[in-house]
């Protein structure tokens, strides 16, 4: 029998089952913090928001870049100087990254049902190591012949060079402003909901009740 | 795993449920957008970025013309390093392994490439020539596969003999391959070579695996990638031209490239397949990174070493509690 009135709770609705999903699992409260375990107190927590500013920066000046085409920052000095915004955003990236990931380990961070949160951490390092060649590669320029040259025979080597060919400029631009950075952001999106959703590991030994009370 | 353990899991896997303190999430995204923004202003000002201009055909032949003119007959003969690879280019190679595993050859050809044909006789014939260079190309093009090898390869042979020095050369029965490689030499020279290798015959082109190879194949690129410290033994890999610091992140792939079996690449069989094993190498540690929680050992590291003490002082301090005691 229809119903004027739409049932919105159906369980068996995917819709509904995945805005409960998601309600249960990462409410705006979780999703937008106002209060965090006293125990987030380092600098080595600043890494994380530093890496994602520094993304932002990449996709901001390499958007710039690529409205205006991978010759553009040759034969412009306003083109020199977004690709100088690029480089050293990238730069700044990846030594962000390398400390948050080293402070990650040394914090067992996968402790505590949080190893997917490590598993899409890790891979968006190496992703962002993938995206980051491929720039190299893209530079038209001196780099870029020697690096595209020399990269070719690791990667033919193990066969993987008769389909990602580091020497085709068309390939590697597409797989630079397109694929890779499309699977970093999803990843990066997935790892970041991952940490908001389990929250920021506590201390090892938080919950060891053989070794509290021994400082005091 | 121990009930005490289990129970420890329990609550590190649930919700906090200590002392909290403050945090505006949103206001602490964009300080730090601000901080790395203004970073990245300032290095950009004060540093600049790299930018080599790229090397062409017509700066080759213009600045070492006998090494250019060499490699042309190497391509003609055969015996260039891009016609003797293998795949994905051609089968004239096996090309590396990884003990059993032939994976490069088993890939099979993707990107054909007749050297002497795609880098000497097609540019040559993309262009009106001087009649002596159109004889040339006439005669090659009509003679006998053997006779081709033979012209090519006793031509080569005889100006290896004097090192490349092509004004040096014994006179011999080389057929058409003197005036060809010389025809070649003056098309780069002029800078058409460049334009005809790119255009391939079509308007558009964005492959320049041709181009990359033919340059591989002389001493111009390697002189430039050495005078600019870029080679795979002295950290190439993560150098950049000029003052910059490249692509540091390459640290470990590039360190394998520098220590034994990996460097002996004449008298060791992984030397000799170094960039097989090396990546099959980083791929395995990839994947152990990524499988780090999961790995016993490795994922009790950071609690058997307790540089977390480092990080959560504060809250050991506030909350009373002791190193582990060793047992």
């Amino acid at each position: 029998m229809m119903s004027n009135k739409i049932e919105t709770q159906k369980p068996d609705m995917w819709t509904a089952r995945l805005r409960q999903s998601w309600q249960k699992n990462l409410p705006i409260e979780k999703l937008l913090p106002d209060t965090q375990p006293a125990y987030v107190a380092s600098w080595i927590y600043v890494f994380g928001v530093l890496t994602l500013s520094a993304l932002a920066v990449i996709i901001a000046s390499g958007v710039v870049l690529a409205f205006e085409g991978p010759s553009w920052y040759h034969i412009s000095d306003a083109g020199r100087f977004v690709n100088s915004l690029h480089f050293w955003s990238v730069q700044l990236f990846f030594f962000f990254m390398v400390v948050h990931l080293w402070g990650k380990f040394w914090m067992a961070a996968w402790r505590g049902k949080r190893q997917a949160t490590w598993i899409t951490g890790s891979i968006a390092f190496v992703v962002s190591i993938a995206t980051a060649f491929t720039g190299y590669l893209t530079q038209t320029n001196f780099d870029s012949q020697w690096i595209a040259f020399e990269a070719k025979d690791g990667f033919n080597s193990v066969g993987i060079g008769a389909w990602f060919t580091v020497t085709n400029l068309g390939q590697m631009l597409l797989m630079h402003v397109a694929f890779l950075p499309l699977v970093l952001g999803l990843i990066t999106v997935i790892h970041v909901l991952q940490v908001r959703r389990k929250g920021v590991v506590p201390p090892i030994d938080a919950f060891d009740q053989t070794l509290k009370g021994v400082n005091k | 795993m121990s009930a005490d353990k289990s129970a420890i899991h329990s609550k590190e896997s649930a919700p906090w449920q200590g002392q909290v303190r403050r945090y505006d999430i949103v206001k602490e995204g964009v300080i730090a957008l601000l901080i790395v923004s203004l970073l990245t202003l300032t290095l950009s000002i004060f540093m600049g970025s790299p930018d080599e201009p790229s090397l062409t055909f017509k700066g080759w032949a213009a600045s070492n013309s006998d090494n250019f003119y060499t490699t042309a007959v190497q391509e003609l003969a055969g015996t260039s390093e891009s016609a003797g690879y293998g795949a994905p280019y051609n089968d004239a190679g096996v090309g590396l392994n990884l003990g059993p595993l032939w994976l490069q050859k088993w890939a099979g050809i993707h990107h054909p490439i007749n050297s002497a044909n795609d880098f000497v006789i097609t540019p040559l014939g993309e262009q009106q020539q001087p009649a002596e260079v159109a004889a040339a190309l006439s005669t090659w093009r009509s003679a006998a596969v053997v006779d081709k090898q033979r012209w090519a390869v006793d031509y080569d042979a005889a100006l290896s003999a004097v090192e490349g020095k092509v004004s040096a050369v014994k006179s011999g029965d080389y057929g058409p391959v003197p005036t060809l490689a010389k025809g070649l030499t003056a098309m780069a020279t002029s800078g058409a070579l460049d334009g005809l290798l790119l255009s391939q015959g079509g308007f558009f082109q964005t492959d320049h695996t041709k181009q990359i190879l033919f340059f591989g194949d002389g001493a111009y690129l390697d002189d430039a990638g050495t005078a600019a410290n870029l080679q795979g033994g002295t950290w190439g890999m993560m150098n950049e031209t000029g003052r910059y610091p490249g692509q540091a992140w390459l640290w470990l792939y590039s360190l394998w490239y520098q220590i034994p079996p990996f460097n002996n690449e004449e008298s060791h069989p992984i030397g000799a397949n170094a960039d097989a094993y090396i990546l099959a190498l980083m791929g395995f540690m990839t994947l152990g990174l990524v499988m780090i929680p999961f790995i016993p050992g490795v994922r009790s590291l950071p609690i058997r070493i307790p540089l977390h003490r480092a990080i959560w002082r504060q809250y050991y301090q506030t909350e009373g509690i002791g190193k582990r005691k060793k047992k």
